[in-house]
């Protein structure tokens, strides 16, 4: 038999109907406006962005607001080097968590503007903002980060970084 | 004064992986000849006619091997009527999942009829295969099963 079968195309997908919570939706209307709002933790004072209502550590609802700035400092990352179907960014690309100045947990982003072999940890990042007539209520209203013109700065131990 | 309440935010999020599955040899050999708009099967130790092959004996664990053509008409054996088809499946219009015994096969093999309504299906009626134009490897090379005594 000539050329025989041996590989089938079995894509699989799923299609939902995602509705933003109550603290979600706020997270997203910040980002809309080009601000990014966190929620601080009334019991261990630990800043959570994107707040999700409460904090994971003490189980407690969060309601006071905070915004935090757009600059912050690359705690851990990882370099992509296969394609992400369906995916805009081209490999190979930054996948970074950033721990924003005042936040007490990392946003997972991208890094850009800098080759993918020069990300360090402890690098300190800025965001880099859409232009503002592009804005929707999405965290991609932020492309990537990219590096500020800072000295790098000596991470936490992790343990030492919540506040109670 | 009490702020209007905001508008749910809500959007659609699709989640979609693609796979690439290797068929293995019996499978292989089933959707190779569905390119050409044949149908084969496996003769099982006991004799009987297994659609669509399985590489190994469902009773005795042995490797089959003695491929056969059977017919690409059949009758079905039990059914079920879908009248919201989604968006992924066979036809876009009400139709059956139904097991359709095809002539020379001892199982029998899940496909869609298009039967039109729910009314012209029964268990025992005899369908054939529908091919479609373009083949190229895949169960949906036969694009459905419709009903033989039209």
């Amino acid at each position: 038999m000539e050329n025989p079968v041996e590989e089938i195309q079995t894509p699989i997908r799923l299609d939902y109907q995602y509705t933003a919570g109550e603290a979600t939706a706020r997270f997203l209307r910040g980002l809309k406006q080009g601000r990014i709002l966190g929620q601080r933790c009334p019991s261990c004072r630990n800043v959570i962005v994107p707040a999700r209502g409460a904090c994971a550590r003490c189980g407690v609802a969060t309601k006071e607001e905070v915004e935090l700035p757009d600059v912050g400092t690359v705690t851990t990352f990882c370099v992509v080097h296969i394609p992400v179907p369906g995916s805009a960014v081209k490999p190979p690309f930054v996948c970074a968590t950033i721990k924003l100045d005042g936040a007490d947990i990392g946003l997972f982003h991208l890094v850009g503007g800098i080759p993918p072999d020069q990300v360090r940890a402890g690098m300190r990042v800025k965001a880099q903002w859409k232009p503002r007539e592009e804005w929707d209520y999405t965290l991609e209203n932020i492309l990537y980060f990219t590096p500020m013109d800072e000295p790098d700065v000596e991470l936490d131990d992790p343990r030492s970084s919540a506040h109670a | 004064m009490v702020p209007p309440p905001e508008e749910m935010l809500s959007a659609g999020y699709a989640l979609e992986y693609t796979y690439t599955r290797s068929v293995g040899p019996a499978i292989g050999r089933f959707l190779t000849g569905l390119r050409e708009r044949r149908i084969e099967g496996v003769v099982g130790s006991d004799g009987r006619v297994i659609v669509p092959p399985t590489g190994y004996d469902p009773q005795t664990g042995e490797t089959l091997e003695n491929f056969v053509e059977v017919g690409s008409a059949g009758v079905v054996t039990t059914w079920a009527w879908v009248s919201e088809p989604r968006s992924n499946q066979p036809l876009q219009h009400p139709f059956a999942w139904a097991l359709i015994k095809l002539d020379g096969a001892d199982t029998a093999l899940l496909h869609a009829v298009d039967a039109g309504d729910e009314s012209r299906m029964s268990t025992g009626m005899r369908v054939r295969a529908r091919w479609r134009e373009e083949t190229t490897g895949h169960i949906r090379d036969l694009a459905c099963f419709e009903p033989e005594a039209a």
